[in-house]
């Protein structure tokens, strides 16, 4: 499926309805819903502690929600009702895989390993859930194999092959974000979870990361939700913005009205509803003189 | 009834010395993360110093009033237990600070085998029984207290009021709880880290080393072995209490104190071991943070 | 003590002054430490009461050992030592290439446990052998086995086990019993035993895999201890602390006995003199195979995904759980593997000894068996062998220094200074070595080139 020729029909492959996350007393996350469309890259945006990691961790099953459903729909047209299943199964039978804000990397194994792991359900089939492999039948020597051939693809799109037997402790940070990437790509996702993939990174490896992410879509057709705070990556890559501002959703919308919304710019600079209109104004003057200068 | 009350009353006494232990299980957990397995043989520590001091005190001067006898006896425990502690802490526990986390666990437990056998070595294998020291009993409603069981009691009730004020009172206590929370914002805020460490492994052997002097005292023998089922058990009362409460520690050492004794006392006394330990395991399993502790939130 | 640095103005007699200070501070601190118990010697008389001893020369020799020892490490040793590490530091890092002997160590050793046996009997006679096959031989490869069994858990899957013993337990337990009850041999009862020890170790396995670390320990540590207890009070079935005796012995996969009244018996068929040098030998071959079987299938599981998933369990589990992986089942199967090589390594314990006890299974076996893991660097199966060596071999050795009773006279029993020796060792050891004596982990998979990965990247355990 070639991707940009589904961005204007309706196929969404997450649908989050009425999501509802309460810790104690606390509602993380009142009443939230949303689409993300098969195909496209999603941003969910907001203030520090607006619930974006919280909605990240309910559609990857890491926390249940309190309320509300998430359905995932596969390419086949299966439906998944996240909310229900395990975090492991969300991965495995769902095709949902994730990456987390604090890179979590098995840093004392290598980075080729770190991607086999990924692989792990695939290669337990092929070896007969070990016992088929303990013995040393072809099938298992095959998948493995393959394994390897698939580790090496993701290791040259991330632009680690060089690295491949080296610790992934040993990478430097820009680095061990793109393997977590890749690691998360050797599950074979058709949805791609990414929690401030851009944080921590300078303009260059950014730029590397916007490459990435750009052909995970082209190349794979996987679908990509993405935690960001860094407004130059939400801007450039994504197709389709959602903000969030104390568990509710203030805007949803392309990149270009979103920007625009007076509520985003009034939740990001922290003014009063009426004070807005204001803010607008001096936004616009600014940009102009912007503008003018360039 | 009054077997239940008598039941009751012998769990208690039992309870306070776990209790007193399980202090220390519980503050070093709280400080530095780590089971400080070898706790229970600062305990049997504590009670041979006791035990020697007790054969000093008996052989140099005859006929010397129980009570002080018991002070002295006290003292000499605490300050040696406390230096024990100290030392180890020091040596063994301090080097392996923010290291590999297995290493402190398994240096305590080889701290554990090292401190038995040395007692062992240097005092001998045999049982060391002494001479009832206190043997008054009262007969309260037709229950049987004995003059050593309030003692043990009452020693408690008043160690335990003065350690809650030296923990939520006094500079150090601050200190103690400052650390707990941020070890590196303690250090930044200028407070003495590896002193409050020190100072926290010095009140627990305090307390193990009273513990173990009133394990002497009540059961009128020790064995250099006694710091393993004891120091288990203690652990298990600051599990259940909730491991880093300090009300928790003597809760749990209560209660399994009772549980201990009314097993005994209506079931077979061969199980009471077992009941202790599955009592821990179903604890752990089942709610890990304990009565009072908090709960611990996965972070994702 | 204080943790001064040395700069070099403060060398020559500002350090001579300090190391003094420090001398006498650790000679009076170890003065409170002994007075009491070395000082002093609690002994019953002849009326069965306790009396003290006095032991004034031992008291003053511990601290001046204390004293002079501080004096010489602060004054002489650590200015020295960290001169060396300035000046290593400064060297650029070379690559140093491994010898021969380096690179086919394990090789070198299996071939040399091969022909051990022979060697014993060649130097000592066929009944001189005994003690070094049975004391030495058997008896390490044992707890190597052990180790590496436990190493499953321990090393890879990051499960801290502190009651890996109860499963050595069911496995012995499984022998001796069956073969009594049943008359099976050892090669049916074997498997079955190792198939007993997993399935408990499923089942001790299955609630507490939700704890993490010291957590799981000490859950660990009482499953093991009431495993030991109902041993101890099920008197019916396990004749409680009388132990099982009678245990049958092995035989050559049923070819050829060891009962001396049995028809096949092996020294007559053949025609060798009697001894039970033979058996033992046996025995040690036995138990050579088991381990290395141990070590087999660890080094071709890590190969597996499975492997790698145990250890990837070890440096993250909520990563493991973000790529599908069922950490449950990952979970028990560590658990699994490594009781079923305990329970091998049981059924082992009981066909040597004739006789099994609770005795045998108490909490010191296992934190034995852990710190030799932990001591040979986690993960990694020749540190735990050479682990395994050092500290059971070594205390085996004590046995043998008889010597010894020349210098501290005729009442010195070196055997009683055995756990105390394994104590501190297993304590020095760790604060000079905290990730055990082989600290780097072969990776299991490579694409042009298999590097060593330092333990300074490899994670704690979190289960």
């Amino acid at each position: 499926m070639a991707p940009g020729t589904n961005t204007m029909t309706n196929d969404p492959i997450l649908k989050v309805e009425h999501l509802s996350m309460r810790f104690g007393g606390l509602m993380a996350i009142n009443d939230f819903s949303f689409e993300a469309q098969r195909g496209e890259i999603t941003a969910l945006i907001g203030p520090n502690g607006a619930g974006k990691t919280t909605v990240f961790n309910c559609v990857t099953g890491f926390y249940k929600p309190t309320m509300g459903m998430i359905i995932m729909r596969q390419k086949g047209g299966r439906e998944f009702l996240l909310e229900r299943m395990a975090d492991f199964e969300i991965t495995r039978d769902a095709k949902v895989a994730r990456t987390f804000q604090n890179i979590r990397l098995f840093s004392g194994l290598t980075v080729l390993e770190n991607l086999l792991v990924a692989q792990h359900n695939m290669l337990m089939k092929a070896s007969g859930y070990t016992f088929l492999g303990l013995l040393g039948f072809p099938a298992y020597k095959k998948a493995s194999a393959e394994s390897i051939e698939i580790a090496k693809y993701w290791l040259e799109k991330a632009n680690l092959i060089e690295r491949a037997d080296d610790p992934a402790g040993d990478l430097p940070y820009g680095a061990q974000r793109r393997l977590e990437i890749a690691r998360a790509m050797c599950t074979g996702p058709e949805f791609l979870c990414l929690d401030e993939p851009a944080a921590g990174l300078n303009p260059r490896e950014s730029l590397a990361l916007n490459e990435l992410l750009r052909s995970i879509r082209k190349d794979s057709g996987t679908s990509i939700l993405l935690i960001e705070h860094d407004m130059s990556v939400v801007m450039e890559i994504s197709d389709h913005v959602v903000v969030l501002e104390y568990g509710q959703k203030i805007s949803d919308g392309t990149p270009e009205h979103v920007k625009n919304d007076p509520k985003v710019i009034a939740a990001y600079l922290g003014v009063e509803d009426d004070e807005v209109e204001e803010v607008i104004e001096e936004i616009e003057e600014i940009e102009e003189t912007q503008g003018g200068t360039h | 009834m009054e077997y239940f009350v008598q039941q009751l009353v012998n769990g208690l006494t039992l309870g306070s010395i776990y209790g007193l232990i399980a202090i220390g299980y519980t503050m070093v957990y709280g400080i530095i993360g780590m089971i400080n397995f070898a706790h229970g043989d600062i305990f049997m520590l504590g009670g041979f110093a006791a035990l020697i001091t007790f054969l000093i005190l008996t052989s140099v001067f005859v006929g010397l009033p129980v009570v002080l006898l018991l002070l002295v006896m006290i003292i000499a425990a605490m300050l040696t237990a406390s230096l024990w502690n100290w030392t180890i802490e020091k040596m063994a526990y301090r080097p392996l600070r923010g290291s590999f986390r297995l290493a402190p666990l398994i240096t305590a437990i080889g701290m554990s085998i090292t401190l038995s056998n040395f007692i062992q070595v240097t005092q001998g294998p045999r049982n060391k029984p002494i001479p009832p020291m206190v043997s008054s009993v009262y007969n309260v409603f037709g229950i049987a207290i004995s003059l050593k069981q309030i003692i043990i009691m009452v020693l408690t009730v008043v160690l335990l009021a003065i350690f809650w004020y030296v923990v939520n009172k006094t500079a150090l206590g601050r200190a103690q709880r400052a650390t707990e929370q941020d070890r590196k914002m303690a250090a930044l805020l200028g407070i003495d880290v590896d002193r409050t460490i020190s100072v926290t492994f010095i009140m627990g052997a305090s307390l193990a080393a009273v513990a173990g002097t009133m394990y002497l005292m009540y059961y009128g023998v020790t064995v250099f072995t006694d710091g393993f089922i004891p120091g288990v058990k203690a652990f298990t009362a600051a599990v259940l209490g909730g491991i880093g409460s300090l009300p928790g520690a003597v809760l749990g050492g209560m209660l399994i104190g009772l549980i201990e004794s009314l097993w005994s006392a209506y079931f077979t006394i061969d199980y009471k071991d077992v009941a202790t330990f599955s009592i821990l395991a179903i604890v752990l399993i089942f709610k890990p943070s304990g009565i009072l502790g908090r709960p611990e939130v996965e972070k994702v | 003590m204080s943790n001064i640095s040395n700069t070099h103005e403060s060398a020559g007699g500002n350090l001579t002054a300090r190391a003094l200070r420090e001398g006498v501070f650790a000679g009076l601190v170890s003065l409170g430490l002994f007075v009491l118990f070395v000082g002093l010697e609690t002994t019953q008389n002849i009326r069965n009461e306790l009396v003290l001893n006095q032991r004034w020369g031992l008291l003053a020799i511990f601290v001046a050992v204390a004293a002079v020892g501080r004096f010489l490490m602060v004054a002489y040793i650590r200015p020295r030592l960290e001169a060396r590490k300035a000046s290593a530091s400064a060297k650029p890092v070379t690559e140093e290439q491994e010898g021969f002997f380096r690179r086919n160590f394990s090789k070198i050793a299996i071939a040399f446990l091969l022909v051990y046996p022979f060697i014993a009997v060649a130097i000592f006679g066929v009944q001189g052998s005994l003690k070094w096959v049975d004391n030495f031989g058997i008896q390490i490869l044992i707890y190597v086995m052990l180790a590496w069994g436990l190493n499953i858990v321990v090393g890879l899957a990051g499960l801290l086990d502190l009651g890996y013993v109860a499963f050595y337990a069911v496995g012995a337990y499984s022998y001796a019993l069956l073969s009594q009850q049943f008359g099976l041999s050892f090669w049916a009862l074997l498997p079955l035993a190792g198939i007993l020890a997993a399935f408990w170790g499923i089942i001790l396995g299955f609630p507490v895999l939700r704890l993490k670390g010291d957590y799981l320990a000490i859950v660990t540590l009482a499953f093991g201890e009431i495993i030991r207890l109902v041993l101890i009070n099920w008197t019916d079935v396990t004749r409680g602390t009388f132990g099982v005796s009678g245990i049958p012995k092995a035989s050559v996969f049923g070819i050829w006995s060891f009962d001396v009244g049995a028809p096949n018996y092996f020294a007559k068929a053949f025609g060798l003199p009697m001894s039970s040098a033979y058996y033992k030998i046996f025995l040690f071959y036995l138990i050579l195979a088991l381990a290395l079987l141990t070590a087999y299938v660890t080094i071709r599981l890590r190969r597996m995904p499975i492997g790698r998933a145990w250890e990837a369990l070890r440096e993250d589990e909520i990563a493991c759980r973000s790529l599908g992986i069922n950490t449950v089942t990952t979970k028990l199967t560590a658990f699994a593997t490594g009781a079923m090589f305990g329970g091998f390594a049981g059924s082992f314990f009981a066909v040597r000894q004739g006789f099994v006890s609770p005795e045998s299974f108490v909490f010191l076996e296992s934190a034995i068996i852990l710190s030799i893991v932990v001591l040979g660097g986690m993960g990694s199966l020749v540190g735990i062998a050479i682990a395994a060596v050092v500290m059971v071999g070594g205390t085996e050795l004590l046995r043998e220094m008889t010597f010894l009773k020349a210098i501290f006279g005729p009442d010195f029993t070196p055997e009683l200074y055995r756990m105390l020796i394994f104590g501190l060792a297993m304590v020095v050891v760790m604060v000079w070595k905290p990730r055990g004596f082989v600290g780097s982990r072969e990776p299991t998979a490579f694409l042009k080139e298999r590097k060593a990965v330092s333990s300074s990247f490899t994670t704690e355990g979190h289960g």
